[in-house]
């Protein structure tokens, strides 16, 4: 269960941190302007989630229970600083298109969710895949909505022109507005594809949407059994 | 005894009014405003009103067709909603515009939030917003044969001089629907005929936005300029035909003084202080948003509940 590759797909399909956990909601709606800075931002933050996972995870038996969130945080403002450093000198312009979302990633939810709910009760190699499958499913889904927000709001995707030059475009998709249009619009898919599969006689109970996606403060305590169910079986081997 | 004592559950007073006659008499309400439209801006007009009036029946349609919910284009909220929002295009728009307003309006603001009944916001005005912001160029250019230029509440935010009369017939530039005062009023006298619609909402309205005008403009009591303002734009469009729409309005009585209050002071607010000539549309947008609330506080006791504790 705790396998890389099984740690990967949880990530990238089955807890899809923005299209199923919707976690994250704050850098999703604000720079998912253009594709390219979806995927910058996803892989930002792809990359800080995998090393406080993992450094978090060396150091889940070091840390004491009642301060864990306070060193957690610590921990990924660290690397956040790192990254936010290392953009600043080799790639400017995705800097200042991100902004102020970079430091934001400290508060990122799903970082503190993943060091809360996985890295700080499982080994480190599952926890660094952790982090990289949930980055990769951060980096995904953030680079659709920027990908179909570029196409609609200005008729190219990754700077390049692909649609024909009579297409006008619909300028309030690159604006705040369309950003949650896209978003509701891929979670029902989303949905829909899920609903499918369990009508057609696949076990989806593991894909779990829907609830009220604070995980962190979840009041049914039977759903965040349900959602960590995984990792809390991970912890008993 | 049983037979004279009938006891049957409510409603006990029925009318014979149903949603089809309702929105039929609205869109009769609307025909003198969109004649005159048509008179005054020619026949891309007209063709433009007939594509986003059947856009927005079509895409109903195809909606509960392929949802396979019964299909419910009979009842003509779809023509309304498309008329009303043909009405506030510009008169030169492509008829694209129109074909993709009327697809915003039926299928993300009225179908996907379970259909007549339970949109939150006024279709047609949602789509209206929708294409303002995407299409800003194409929905403020009030340019077409007859008249150039700005229209008169933008010459008038300008602090130009403009005349009242053609505005209150209506020869001027504006949206398809909206420039004549006289062929909106006598629409809407139809529809307070028909008791379809009643003065609440757009007296309130319209008193407000006055008494807003006259405390902030800076002008004082100048009936030039209240004219103006009162003839120039969407407002009366808006206040008799958009803010008493059944199903974004409050339903309470005093929800809708309420209600046409704070369009009022909305839309004076928009029209005096914001950066555009124009707010009627948002004003009323963010009134729907509001109605919930407003019904809130505004729900009468029922009997026996409430008052003195003794």
């Amino acid at each position: 269960m705790n396998s890389a590759g099984e740690r990967l797909y949880n990530g990238i399909v089955k807890e899809n941190p923005t299209l199923v956990l919707m976690l994250g909601m704050c850098p999703t709606l604000a720079v998912t302007t253009s594709a390219i800075n979806g995927l910058g931002m996803g892989l930002t933050t792809m990359v800080v989630l995998a090393m406080s996972n993992a450094i978090i995870s060396l150091l889940r038996n070091i840390i004491p229970d009642k301060v864990r969130i306070p060193a957690f945080i610590v921990i990924i403002a660290s690397f956040v600083t790192v990254v936010q450093m290392v953009l600043q000198a080799y790639l400017p312009t995705l800097n200042d298109a991100l902004g102020l979302y970079i430091p934001l990633i400290v508060v990122n939810c799903i970082i503190l969710g993943r060091a809360e709910a996985y890295a700080s009760k499982n080994p480190v190699i599952p926890s660094f895949f952790d982090g990289v499958g949930m980055g990769l499913g951060f980096s995904v889904s953030l680079t659709c909505i920027g990908a179909i927000r570029e196409i609609l709001g200005a008729g190219e995707v990754f700077g390049v022109h692909i649609m024909p030059a009579s297409y006008v475009p619909f300028s309030i998709f690159v604006m705040a507005p369309g950003a949650f249009f896209v978003l509701a619009v891929l979670t029902a898919l989303q949905n829909k594809v899920k609903i499918n599969g369990e009508k057609k006689g696949r076990d989806m109970s593991k894909i779990q949407s829907g609830c009220s996606s604070d995980c962190m403060n979840c009041a049914d305590s039977g759903c965040s059994h349900r959602f960590y169910g995984e990792s809390k079986e991970g912890e008993v081997k | 005894m049983s037979d004279l004592l009938k006891v049957s559950s409510n409603p006990h007073i029925r009318s014979k009014a149903t949603t089809g006659s309702i929105m039929g008499a609205v869109v009769v309400g609307l025909l003198p405003a969109t004649f005159f439209g048509v008179y005054n801006f020619g026949l891309h007009a007209l063709i433009l009103v007939l594509v986003t009036v059947a856009s927005a029946v079509l895409t109903e349609y195809i909606y509960e067709l392929l949802m396979k919910k019964p299909i419910t284009v009979g009842d003509l909220s779809a023509t309304v909603t498309g008329l009303l929002l043909a009405l506030n295009l510009p008169p030169e728009a492509p008829l694209w515009i129109g074909v993709v307003g009327s697809v915003f309006a039926i299928l993300v603001v009225k179908m996907l939030f379970g259909g007549l009944g339970q949109n939150f916001m006024n279709p047609a005005l949602g789509a209206r917003c929708f294409l303002l912001i995407s299409f800003a160029s194409i929905m403020t250019n009030f340019d077409c044969d007859a008249y150039t230029g700005a229209t008169p509440l933008a010459a008038l935010k300008a602090g130009e001089s403009v005349n009242v009369m053609n505005m209150i017939t209506g020869r001027i530039g504006g949206t398809i629907g909206e420039t004549s005062m006289i062929a909106i009023v006598f629409g809407a006298c139809i529809l307070i005929m028909l008791d379809v619609i009643d003065l609440r909402i757009p007296g309130t309205y319209i008193v407000s936005f006055v008494i807003f005008i006259v405390l902030f403009s800076g002008r004082g009591f100048d009936s030039a300029y209240i004219s103006a303002q009162l003839a120039g734009g969407g407002l009366m469009l808006g206040a008799f035909f958009m803010a008493t729409d059944y199903v974004t309005r409050p339903i309470t009585k005093r929800g809708q003084y309420v209600y046409g209050i704070f369009l009022g002071i909305l839309t004076g607010i928009f029209r005096l202080f914001g950066p555009g000539a124009e707010g009627v549309s948002y004003a009323i947008i963010i009134g729907n948003l509001l109605v919930p609330l407003i019904e809130k506080i505004t729900l009468p006791k029922a009997f026996g509940k409430g008052g003195e504790r003794a």
